[in-house]
């Protein structure tokens, strides 16, 4: 019996370093997004600059999702 | 020679029966959780995972060189082997989805061989070291893996997203999950569908029809492809139940958490070489998902009810596989009675499963028997 330990350990640290890249992204970009204002209207929604900049954070947050699920997809199909 | 083209039909037939189970086996795979959520609609979500993997048929060319990854002595497989290994497969495949266990199909098929190998051909064409280090550990591995990172991926959701509004995560998440999801999908569909192509161009070629290291046939692919579409279709709703529903209450950030989660590990674990279970990580995946959210409860009655479908999948299917073997192994005659009872065995578990029946519309809806009457769509 041979347990390839090193390549389970392999695995077990890429998804685990994938996932929580692409969850912590999308979980900022969401309230990247809610912040300046595109979600559910706060009633102490900072103004002008600040939503500017919430607005961009979401929008590289939610980028950087899809260049890991574009990776992903160029692994799914072969060649 | 007619004898060989009445088994080489029985054994396609076979090949693209089982295609059609471990579709509507693994829908639940890809949407359960999305369909859970209400992240999409139950038709939908089963139209979309249908059609990516009729897609992913047709985008993967890499058909699995051997029919059992050298869990048996391949130069020992005969044609009748292959058929009655299916159908101890088949025979399970429906066994665990009437009971709304998700139990992974190629489990059941390397069951179902290793059982018809060892009647047809002694114990001494089954490789014992192969089962544990590819069935045995990965088994352990693909769902303590799969758990580990998709609670810690649930616990950052929630710990992130505290401060923001219900609504938009909601509403964020489930479109999130929409993604997710169809990944799960595809690359389900250029995995399985590729198995049952490797098990009818193996037999093609061991009956002379194709020459030695040929592809296969454009129609091997189409009606591969086809199989596993049409059974994803049709969904396994029971199974589809117990993952979305039973299992724990799954929120959209969950879903979304559980679902990228497994898409990373069956990747991950695909171009490593360290093969895991899609099954197996899926439902790590959700199990994982419950844990990492505050308050959750999962149901360990129900998780330990799945963990002992895994542990009798390999030698229920390898006990049917065996029987089928043996009688199969009597000639024509005795391959037509197996392909008979399994038909009626087949017929029989649908008849069952009309008693309770579960179906697109009340697929979000627990049995008052399983859990307590709290059971309502997820916010």
């Amino acid at each position: 019996m041979d347990i390839d330990w090193g390549t389970l350990a392999g695995v077990f640290g890429v998804s685990l370093g994938i996932t929580v890249v692409v969850v912590v992204m999308f979980s900022l970009g969401l309230a990247a997004w809610a912040r300046a204002g595109h979600g559910e209207p706060a009633p102490d929604t900072p103004s002008g600059r600040h939503q500017k900049v919430a607005a961009v954070t979401a929008v590289l947050c939610f980028a950087a999702c899809l260049t890991v699920t574009a990776y992903g997809i160029d692994l799914i199909v072969p060649g | 020679m007619a004898s060989v083209s009445f088994l080489l039909v029985a054994v396609i037939l076979t090949a693209l029966a089982f295609d059609f189970t471990n579709g509507f086996h693994d829908t639940a795979n890809s949407m359960a959780t999305s369909i859970a959520t209400g992240a999409l609609s139950p038709r939908v979500a089963v139209a979309v995972a249908g059609l990516l993997n009729l897609a992913g048929a047709f985008l993967s060319t890499e058909v699995a060189k051997t029919i059992s990854g050298g869990i048996v002595q391949d130069s020992e497989v005969s044609l009748v082997m292959i058929f009655a290994g299916l159908i101890g497969a088949i025979l399970w495949n429906l066994v665990t989805w009437l009971l709304g266990l998700p139990s992974s199909s190629s489990h059941a098929l390397f069951g179902g061989l290793i059982g018809a190998v060892w009647v047809g051909a002694g114990g001494s064409a089954v490789r014992f070291g192969a089962i544990i280090e590819k069935i045995v550990i990965p088994a352990v591995a693909s769902p303590l893996v799969a758990c580990v990172v998709a609670l810690l991926a649930t616990y950052l959701a929630y710990v992130i997203t505290r401060r923001t509004s219900a609504r938009t995560v909601g509403k964020g998440f489930r479109a999130g999950q929409v993604g997710s999801a169809s990944l799960v999908a595809l690359a389900h569909g250029t995995n399985d569908a590729q198995k049952t192509m490797g098990v009818i161009t193996l037999a093609l070629i061991s009956s002379g029809v194709l020459s030695h290291g040929a592809g296969p046939p454009w129609w091997v692919v189409l009606s591969a492809g086809l199989a596993i579409a049409l059974g994803t279709y049709v969904g396994g709703w029971r199974i589809i139940r117990t993952m979305g529903k039973g299992l724990t209450d799954i929120q959209a950030p969950q879903g979304f958490a559980a679902e990228t989660s497994a898409t990373a590990v069956i990747l991950a674990s695909s171009h490593m070489g360290f093969a895991l279970s899609t099954t197996q990580v899926c439902t790590g995946s959700i199990l994982g998902a419950g844990l990492g959210r505050r308050l959750a409860h999962v149901r360990w009655g129900i998780a330990g009810r799945i963990a002992v479908s895994w542990l009798l999948t390999l030698p229920a299917a390898a006990a049917v596989g065996g029987m089928a073997a043996w009688v199969a192994g009597r000639g024509d005659l005795g391959v037509a009675l197996v392909a008979g009872v399994a038909l009626t065995a087949a017929a029989a578990f649908y008849v069952l499963s009309r008693r309770r029946p579960v179906n697109p519309e009340n697929v979000n809806e627990m049995p008052a028997s399983a859990t307590k009457p709290t059971a309502r769509s997820a916010a």
